[in-house]
């Protein structure tokens, strides 16, 4: 147990998908431009990446890894199909719970619904997955059963979700501000994501 | 007919006036992270352009076959099946330069370039101007990983591609290296000079 909240709240502060990996940024970019519709989406982000790390957990312990369907055959250089291919359907099933019921939400989130689909935050999420199972049981990374890869979902949603609820509650104030032209838009964005992730930085040494 | 003014217009624009990163904010994950040194950001920039150039190909020979609802699953399939061949290649030929690269060579699957030059280019155009846009891309993005990637590794630890380049009596001097260009937010704030710079010269994609 004690483990499971060690594994929520690293990667919440310390493994922050957006401010240490910079996972999920064109969505993350294009979408911050108002508290309500971010919000939306990281909630959207959230639910799709905690039904999918738990399904390609057990995708690749139980049928893609050596010995698991027929003995001696390693299947695991499969893996990026499958998981992206579990991560579409997902998505898919999202997207037509969206819209059956809150239609303004979807059309306020538009085409960046169906393309969570290929938001880096969510793949990445299963191939760090991937790369922690190999890891001992007492590193504080690990994910050694269902719960981490449950626990570690809901960490990597949330701090999404409070980063792209926070870029967008800077950019609604900073619409009064006077920027030089040239970095109007993008290139001020960037230079306050950096600043964000540098506040961000704090956290890394925590140990729990 | 193969170099015509409009082929070399869609290989050139991507260097430069629309490029994927910097103006269509297409691939900006990996831009980020894979650049803390020169030898990755290459290998990774390279990487995407032969996948880009492949898919794109393959994409538009299949535009007419593919029904329109089920196209975005059968280019995530081809795009993967790119990534796995690359990503073991890698494994087999640069290792090092694998493990430095971790997940974002996978990631290359959800890499926005990919998916956005598909739909917007190549399910509109033939394979030949298709491979030139794929190629032209890809090389705009690694050019702009390649400069993130040369100040980053220049100041953060003073070598490029792993050799010294200020040299000893510098640090005798007193010089230290800056080691917060290693870290995460000094990628972003470099790419905003980036952009900065260049809207500077280019007035039009000022907003």
């Amino acid at each position: 147990m004690e483990h499971f909240f060690s594994l929520l709240v690293r990667s919440i502060f310390v493994d922050n998908m957006i401010f240490a990996f910079f996972l999920g940024m064109c969505s993350y970019l294009a979408v911050s431009k108002n508290v309500k519709t971010a919000f939306g989406l990281g909630i959207a982000v959230t639910f799709v990446l905690l039904i999918t790390l738990p399904v390609n957990y057990l995708l690749q312990t139980k049928v893609l890894g050596p010995d698991c369907l027929i003995e001696g055959v390693d299947l695991s250089f499969l893996s990026f199909i499958l998981f992206i291919a579990v991560i579409a359907g997902i998505t898919q099933l999202v997207e037509m719970v969206v819209e059956r019921f809150t239609p303004s939400l979807y059309a306020s989130l538009g085409i960046f619904l169906p393309l969570i689909a290929v938001n880096c935050a969510i793949m990445g999420a299963s191939l760090f997955m991937l790369q922690r199972i190999t890891k001992d049981p007492s590193d504080t990374q690990a994910i050694a059963n269902i719960g981490d890869a449950f626990a570690y979902a809901l960490g990597s949603g949330i701090g999404w979700l409070l980063a792209i609820v926070g870029l967008a509650a800077i950019r609604e104030k900073m619409s009064y501000s006077n920027v030089p032209a040239p970095l109007r838009g993008l290139g001020i964005t960037f230079i306050t994501v950096g600043l964000m992730s540098m506040a961000f930085m704090c956290f890394s040494g925590l140990n729990i | 007919m193969l170099f015509s003014k409009k082929n070399k217009e869609v290989f050139v624009n991507p260097l430069g006036i629309s490029n994927p990163i910097m103006v269509q904010v297409l691939g900006i994950c990996s831009a980020l992270a894979v650049t803390s040194q020169m030898k990755p950001a290459i290998v990774m920039g390279l990487s995407v352009t032969v996948i880009l150039a492949i898919s794109n190909v393959v994409m538009s020979l299949l535009r007419k076959t593919v029904p329109n609802r089920i196209r975005i699953i059968v280019q995530l399939v081809v795009v993967a099946a790119l990534v796995t061949i690359v990503s073991n290649i890698l494994k087999a030929y640069l290792y090092d330069v694998s493990v430095a690269l971790s997940v974002y060579v996978g990631l290359i699957i959800t890499n926005c370039i990919l998916m956005g030059r598909i739909e917007a280019f190549s399910l509109q155009n033939g394979p030949w101007e298709s491979f030139l846009d794929g190629v032209g891309n890809g090389l705009g993005y690694a050019i702009i990983l390649v400069i993130v990637a040369f100040f980053r590794e220049l100041l953060g630890s003073g070598c490029l591609f792993g050799f010294q380049i200020i040299p000893q009596s510098f640090y005798d001097a007193g010089y230290v290296n800056n080691g917060l260009m290693l870290m995460p937010p000094m990628a972003l704030i470099l790419l905003a000079c980036i952009i900065w710079v260049h809207r500077s010269y280019n007035k039009d994609l000022q907003e």
